[in-house]
């Protein structure tokens, strides 16, 4: 059984389906994309897993079931969701919303390693420690909005496009982040991105979606030699 | 001279009981963006309960931790029964809930003790303090007692772990289950406290006003305008709102308007406020793009 297995997933806002029946599996330790245009089904298939959307269906997380759990249960075994927008708490320091994701975590000893772990990873973020986190740039908040996730110690990254409204620069380092937090902190990540070229680049497998139901899969490399998706998603 | 500081010193004190109300409202008002109408009656509730266990013969500084402790449980439960299960639904539907409650707590104190007005004993002794009629024992109890238990608040919303995620819940509830938060506790957890600060602001005001089902009506109304002119979105402001409105009611019903009119006065507040300045002194100014 894969790591993280969805299976026949439906969901719905209010009386619009907006999934169905969606495929797919993550393997532990890889980085899998979902690609999609605007209104594909992306960032549904992510709240779904998380418990935000009314669904259906069979979401399998290293053999616990995910249907009908409360959202805060489902981070609880070790999901981590960066929502799409980052849902920075504006109002308080950058050091409390790490705190605030090292919740579920006990132990002081514990929470101050992963606060050491993520300010390593992004030292602009432990300058601005005591800054209040609306104040932050973009950039920052992204990271800030990801190493929340990395402090309750996740074995499942969920990303809801962590490029949107970034510099290109920014987004480089903040991809190569991801690539040494799959590494080195053996998180598998599930990423929705619609900056296929970017998304494809780190991934290693890709599924792509149209208006709720898988239509492509495969790796990385497959996908983005494939024809009809170079023209429609890669521009090339 | 010596007038104007006791109307002052005497605002001050009723003013501390407007700002546990006002504290309870803005701290119910972040968690679910609505008025807790009932606040006052809940209070007046707790206040009984606290009288009856001192008929039982409980001593006053046992009957107030434990009326504390119950209140917050009551809290917990109602919000646990019935509005958690309305929490999507539309404002009016809340308003009526608000008023039912109202309603029934009214009417259930009165069922339970009677309509007719009981003395309720203050913890603090009759005499003057320092030798000056500047300041009752009581008042003064009472502007203390609000102090500390106000200060206590902070330092808990502040510096405690569970006090940032109840922050964190009230501010952004989707980010805060997405980290582990369970939100609905969280709310429950605002209702038992809101319930418990009112609970001592019942205990505190009784001894003066006297204790029967409507006492807290006026009470409640000078808590909203407390909350309304300090600003909804910010307890402190709700706090030093309370404050500022127990003086100004005081001092205007002293120099300016004469006591009939002091109730009439927060009203005016009120609306004044809103028309004006409806973030309040300290409030935000929520700006929504679109």
């Amino acid at each position: 059984m894969a790591f993280l297995e969805v299976k026949g997933l439906e969901a719905f806002y209010g009386h619009t389906q907006a999934l169905h029946g969606l495929d797919f599996e993550l393997e532990e330790g890889g980085i899998t994309t979902i690609l999609g245009a605007n209104g594909a089904g992306k960032t549904t298939t992510l709240r779904s897993i998380c418990g935000m959307v009314r669904n259906n269906g069979s979401i399998t997380f290293d053999g616990n079931s995910l249907i009908g759990k409360a959202t805060e249960n489902i981070v609880r075994l070790g999901i981590a969701h960066v929502p799409e927008g980052r849902g920075t708490f504006v109002r308080i320091t950058t050091e409390e919303n790490l705190r605030l994701g090292a919740y579920t975590i006990k132990g002081a000893k514990n929470i101050a390693d992963a606060m050491d772990r993520v300010y390593n990873y992004s030292p602009r973020l432990k300058e601005r420690r005591n800054q209040q986190a609306g104040t932050l740039s973009g950039g920052e908040q992204q990271m800030l909005a990801v190493g929340r996730a990395l402090m309750l110690r996740p074995r499942l990254m969920l990303l809801d496009e962590p490029s949107f409204g970034l510099a290109p620069l920014i987004v480089k380092e903040l991809f190569e982040i991801l690539r040494s937090i799959n590494n080195d902190e053996k998180v598998s990540m599930l990423l929705v991105e619609q900056n296929a070229t970017l998304a494809l680049n780190l991934a290693d497998h890709a599924y792509l979606l149209e208006t709720g139901r898988v239509v492509m899969s495969g790796t990385s490399e497959d996908i983005s030699s494939d024809e009809a998706v170079r023209q429609s998603y890669l521009g090339y | 001279m010596e007038y104007f500081l006791q109307q002052t010193l005497s605002g001050l004190a009723n003013g501390a009981i407007y700002a546990c109300v006002a504290l309870a409202v803005v701290m119910i008002y972040q968690a679910i963006d609505h008025f807790n109408f009932a606040q006052g009656e809940m209070a007046m509730f707790s206040t009984f309960i606290a009288w009856q266990m001192m008929q039982w013969g409980m001593p006053f500084w046992l009957v107030f931790p434990v009326c504390v402790v119950i209140s917050f449980a009551g809290g917990v439960v109602i919000e646990r029964v019935i509005f958690g299960p309305i929490h999507n639904a539309p404002v009016l539907s809340h308003v009526i809930v608000f008023i039912a409650l109202f309603s029934i707590f009214n009417s259930l104190a009165g069922f339970i003790w009677e309509f007719t007005i009981k003395p309720f004993p203050s913890p603090f002794p009759e005499k003057d303090v320092l030798g000056t009629n500047l300041i009752a024992m009581h008042e003064l109890g009472m502007i203390g007692i609000t102090l500390v238990m106000l200060v206590m608040i902070y330092l808990f919303f502040r510096f405690t772990p569970i006090g940032l995620a109840m922050r964190a819940a009230a501010a952004n509830p989707v980010s805060a289950r997405l980290v582990g938060i369970s939100v609905k506790w969280m709310l429950s957890l605002g209702w038992g406290l809101a319930a418990a600060i009112g609970a001592v602001a019942g205990m505190l005001i009784a001894p003066m006003v006297y204790l029967e089902p409507n006492m807290m009506l006026g009470i409640l109304l000078y808590g909203f305008a407390g909350a309304v002119v300090g600003g909804l979105t910010s307890p402190g402001g709700a706090v030093a709102g309370g404050f500022l409105v127990g003086v100004a009611e005081n001092l205007a019903g002293a120099y300016v308007i004469g006591s009939e009119l002091k109730l009439t006065f927060a009203l005016v507040l009120i609306v004044g406020v809103l028309l004006l300045r409806p973030a309040g002194l300290f409030g935000r100014v929520v700006v929504n793009r679109v």
